[in-house]
């Protein structure tokens, strides 16, 4: 085949990471912004919270008179974090483990796999509330017990890529040359199994972003501040609901294109890198 | 297998006429014309070779007259298949013909074969679906297949996996369901490419054997001049999607005119040529057929292309035998290419290339 | 030690293997034997063909000398040196000496990385001169392999096509100037065309650099071309080994016949010789007796299915080992 393959990722991927990177900057600058305070009761004499969205309230507020866009922007602090957090331990404990015991084989594999197997077979939910239960409620602790619940899925599918590619050619003439174990884990296996786990982690984000939402469901989110699973429980919760939706609306419409962009990037950038290897 | 012929069958003469087929692929990077105006025709019981080089269009030709083409691809010309017209309006239905008329072994006998089937039911079904056989005789039908493709103790391996075959039984399996029910045209796209040579030889005289005793037409489609020097009628030689030369086999060994067959030929390594014989390469590689050149395709590796090469494409013209066509405009023995060879010869030039 | 009469004790050899096993477990404690007690040499600057039918052994022949992996038993001194016994670091470095060309041409190059890179790679390995005279080395290398240095720095090897990813492949093994080249099925996965000028192009360097090869392949016309001894082997083991164009003339193995019948010649006029044997090779786990290619062949008889046929020299320089080859052993003073 001739020279470069010239694909696109499309308009929509580029729009999917547009909005990703409003939403982390706006979040990341949230303290410098010109955003109102996400704890300060903005009450209004004479009248009675919730108030619907307006100039000064862009998302309304909620029954406290808080302001909404404050709140869901600071709330999106703490889910990123706690995507971001839990998907990169679980990349970088999973992937390692999984590229490991690809390249090794044998009884490292055997060891890993079941270790995997084990994970995945207790019911993930569980061992967050177990967590959660038996110690604190920070942020870092839930970022890192969903990271737990990430190292499975994510080693797994380094295992897998790198079993299919540590039988290339490449690699047995990598040790030709004498190219070391770590030299060639590093070297040629990590830039062939980095692509489909950079893929799997964005959908990964979105999923610890969704299971922020359902620990809070369950009263087990981060303790201090709004989180966009807290924002929404409370909305959902409220008896303004009926007469006010914004209160809730705002955050899960917020939720939902966040992680619909990281699910739609995610496939994008795996079927961008998978083809390529096939010609016409 | 008299019984299984279906009435209105071309017995002899002419079976296939294909005129100006061309074959366009919607793709990423744009269209693809991997069949352009390729015009053909077979006989009854004749083996017609397709020789060409991966992308040369081979394999999307014999797919292209079978009718098994991805939807991204649009075929243009006539297919004529006996009294039957097979593209256009008015065209008939292919699935009425696979099977029972054509036919085709595919290259990886591996992948080609159902896995969690037993073989003997993969042979039964288009007998019971194309013949409407009863269970019981389509069973009996595949024993005698199998039989017939020479796989020892058919009774038993009939309700064998293919996992438990090795690959040339698998192969021979692919030819038993292909010829399950008597078709009068075999398509085999490089059979024995996946087959050790002591295997290939086996395959490539069982075909060979089935269709003189069934009175067959075969197009077997490979990259191997060797095989289609022993085994077939006539070879139409394809380069970038077009036929360049077609003459009966013979003749095409014979009185090579066009240079990219003749090329083709000093670049296979020769069992009777003297170990470490210097090979001709032809330079560079095959063209891109998204911006196919414009002249003659094969120019611009041509040793004997002249400006007229790279300008203007040649068409299909018979020589002096009217049933040897090929596409050149300074052919193998005209004086254009006797003084090119000289030149080359002299080491004066490399003509084409400069 | 079985005899090994086809080795030649008084050549300057870069290369003997002596009695090569390479043995796989299976599941259920059964084994793959994929080579059976292998011996041959290799003379300096020769090139070495090693042909045979898919299951053979001759590609885990080829890797055994390697170390890659281990073989089972048996003997590969290289230079002078028994590779079996070397340790990890030391193997490294011998390894560099001895390098490895594969079939598929882009399975053999990182698909993620720009292919001057991988050229490279060798070399800052090794740390071999300054960084300046590494990336001289590897321009003048892709140009002696006809790539073009520029566009291989920023390129992956999707970007070229199979011949050109195979050529890349060569300058990567030659980039450290190794004294043994092994060549597995370097050119079956290339267009005819192609073929051709890969098969040129390491006859060239294989001048031009002073190799040692040796030339694995399936294709009996392309380990004609380029070899200057070619062995034959079956299911495992040796069968014949000869120089080729003897080899190729007067087959004594009737494998070596058997194969040699079955190639498709592309000449028309030249009737096709009916080769007379069916079947396939059996499976390697449990391999016949005796001569392993007694099942198949057609002038087998009870001393081939009971006793292990030895190598024989039945012409100077041309070994066999057959009970009943084919070609008269003429008298050979020694």
């Amino acid at each position: 085949m001739s020279d470069t393959i010239t694909k696109r990722l499309g308009p929509l991927f580029w729009l999917a990471v547009g909005w990703l990177a409003i939403v982390s900057l706006l979040a990341l600058f949230a303290p410098w912004l010109p955003i109102k305070d996400p704890d300060s009761y903005f009450l209004v004499r004479g009248e009675r919270p919730p108030y619907s969205p307006s100039g000064t309230h862009w998302f309304g507020t909620d029954q406290d008179a808080r302001d909404m866009f404050a709140r869901i922007i600071y709330g999106a602090r703490v889910s990123l974090v706690i995507g971001f957090v839990a998907i990169a331990f679980g990349m970088v404990v999973g992937g390692t483990a999984g590229i490991v015991a690809g390249y090794l084989r044998g009884r490292t594999d055997k060891v890993v796999s079941f270790i995997f197997i084990v994970f995945l077979s207790f019911p993930s939910l569980v061992l967050a509330i177990l967590i959660t239960a038996l110690l604190d409620r920070g942020l870092v602790t839930i970022a890192l017990t969903l990271g737990v619940l990430a190292v499975a899925p994510v080693g797994r599918l380094a295992r897998a890529t790198t079993l299919a590619y540590a039988d290339r050619e490449f690699v047995t003439a990598a040790r030709a040359i004498g190219a070391g174990d770590r030299r060639i884990i590093v070297r040629e296996l990590l830039p062939n199994v980095v692509i489909p786990m950079g893929a799997l982690a964005l959908l990964g984000m979105a999923v610890a972003i969704v299971a922020e939402g359902g620990l809070a469901f369950l009263g087990l989110s981060v303790e201090k501040g709004p989180t966009w699973g807290k924002l929404i429980l409370i909305g959902a919760g409220s008896r303004e609901l009926e007469k006010s939706p914004w209160i809730a609306f705002g955050p899960i419409i917020v939720l939902f294109l966040t992680v619909l962009a990281l699910n739609y990037a995610g496939d994008r950038i795996r079927s961008y890198y998978d083809v390529r290897e096939i010609g016409l | 297998m008299s019984g299984l012929q279906t009435d209105g069958r071309v017995e002899q003469g002419r079976l296939l006429t294909v005129e100006n087929l061309s074959t366009t692929f919607a793709t990423e990077r744009g269209p693809v014309r991997a069949v352009d105006q390729v015009s053909l025709s077979l006989d009854r019981g004749q083996a017609l070779g397709i020789v060409g080089e991966s992308g040369s269009g081979k394999t999307v030709l014999s797919r292209s007259i079978m009718g098994l083409l991805p939807s991204t691809a649009r075929r243009e010309g006539s297919i004529r298949f006996g009294d039957h017209e097979l593209l256009g309006s008015g065209a008939v239905d292919m699935s009425k013909l696979w099977g029972r008329e054509m036919s085709m072994v595919f290259q990886n006998p591996m992948v080609s074969l159902n896995p969690v089937m037993r073989i003997g039911e993969q042979i039964a079904e288009p007998l019971r679906i194309h013949l409407g056989m009863s269970r019981r005789d389509a069973r009996a039908t595949a024993v005698r297949l199998l039989r017939d493709v020479r796989i020892p103790e058919p009774e038993r391996r009939v309700d064998q996996y293919p996992h438990e075959l090795s690959g040339g039984m698998r192969q021979r399996v692919m030819i038993a369901i292909a010829l399950a029910c008597g078709p009068t045209l075999l398509f085999a796209d490089e059979p024995t490419t996946a087959l050790d040579v002591t295997v290939q030889a086996q395959i490539l005289d069982l075909i060979a054997e089935q269709r003189e005793e069934r009175n067959m037409s075969v197009v077997l489609v490979t990259h191997d001049l060797g095989v289609v020097a022993g085994h077939t009628d006539v070879i139409a030689v394809m380069y970038g999607g077009r036929l360049v030369e077609v003459a009966p086999t013979a003749v095409l060994f014979a009185d090579m005119r066009m240079p990219y067959t003749e090329a083709l030929l000093q670049s296979i390594p020769r069992l009777d040529h003297p170990s470490h014989t210097r090979l001709t390469a032809i330079p560079g590689r095959p063209p891109d057929l998204l911006d196919p050149p414009r002249g003659c395709a094969f120019a611009p590796r041509c040793a004997f292309a002249r400006d007229r090469c790279r300008e203007e494409a040649p068409t299909l013209t018979p020589a002096d035998n009217p049933e040897h066509r090929f596409a050149c405009w300074y052919p193998v023995g005209s004086a254009e290419y006797l003084e090119t060879r000289e030149r080359i010869a002299s080491g004066l030039t490399i003509g084409g290339r400069s | 030690m079985t005899d090994a009469p086809h080795l030649r004790p008084d050549i300057d050899a870069v290369l003997r293997v002596r009695d090569l096993v390479v043995d796989f477990p299976m599941k259920k404690g059964q084994r793959v034997h994929a080579v059976s007690g292998v011996s041959f040499d290799v003379a300096r600057g020769e090139t070495l063909g090693i042909v045979g039918e898919s299951g053979c052994g001759k590609s885990t022949t080829g890797r055994a000398i390697m170390q890659m992996p281990r073989p089972t038993s048996g003997s590969v001194e290289f230079e002078s040196v028994e590779m079996t016994a070397l340790g990890r670091s030391d193997l490294r470095e011998a390894r560099t000496r001895v390098q490895m060309i594969f079939q598929d041409p882009i399975s053999s190059l990182n698909p993620r990385r720009r292919v001057r890179d991988s050229v490279l790679d060798p070399l800052d390995i090794w740390q071999r001169g300054t960084d300046e005279e590494r990336s001289d080395r590897v321009d003048a290398i892709l140009e002696e392999v006809g790539i073009d240095p520029a566009r291989a720095h920023d390129s992956r090897p999707h970007q070229f096509s199979g011949g050109q990813c195979q050529r890349i492949a060569i300058a990567r093994a030659l980039v450290l100037d190794p004294t043994l080249i092994i060549c597995d099925e370097p050119v079956s996965a290339l267009d005819v065309s192609v073929q051709a000028q890969v098969l040129n192009l390491l006859e060239d360097l294989k001048a031009a650099h002073g190799l040692t090869m040796i030339f694995i392949a399936h294709d009996l016309a392309v380990v004609k071309n380029v070899s200057d001894r070619v062995a034959v082997m079956y299911l495992g083991r040796l069968c014949e080994i000869a120089d080729p164009d003897r080899l190729y003339a007067r087959p004594a193995h009737p494998y070596t016949r058997v194969l040699l019948d079955s190639v498709p010649v592309p000449d028309p006029t030249l009737g096709r010789a009916t080769t007379g044997i069916t079947g396939e090779p059996p499976s390697p786990i449990a391999p016949p007796s005796g001569c392993r290619f007694h099942p198949r062949c057609p002038a087998a008889d009870e001393r081939c299915r009971v006793e292990v046929p030895e190598m024989t020299e039945i012409e100077p320089g041309h070994h066999v080992a057959c009970h009943h080859p084919l070609v008269t052993p003429v008298a050979i003073s020694s």
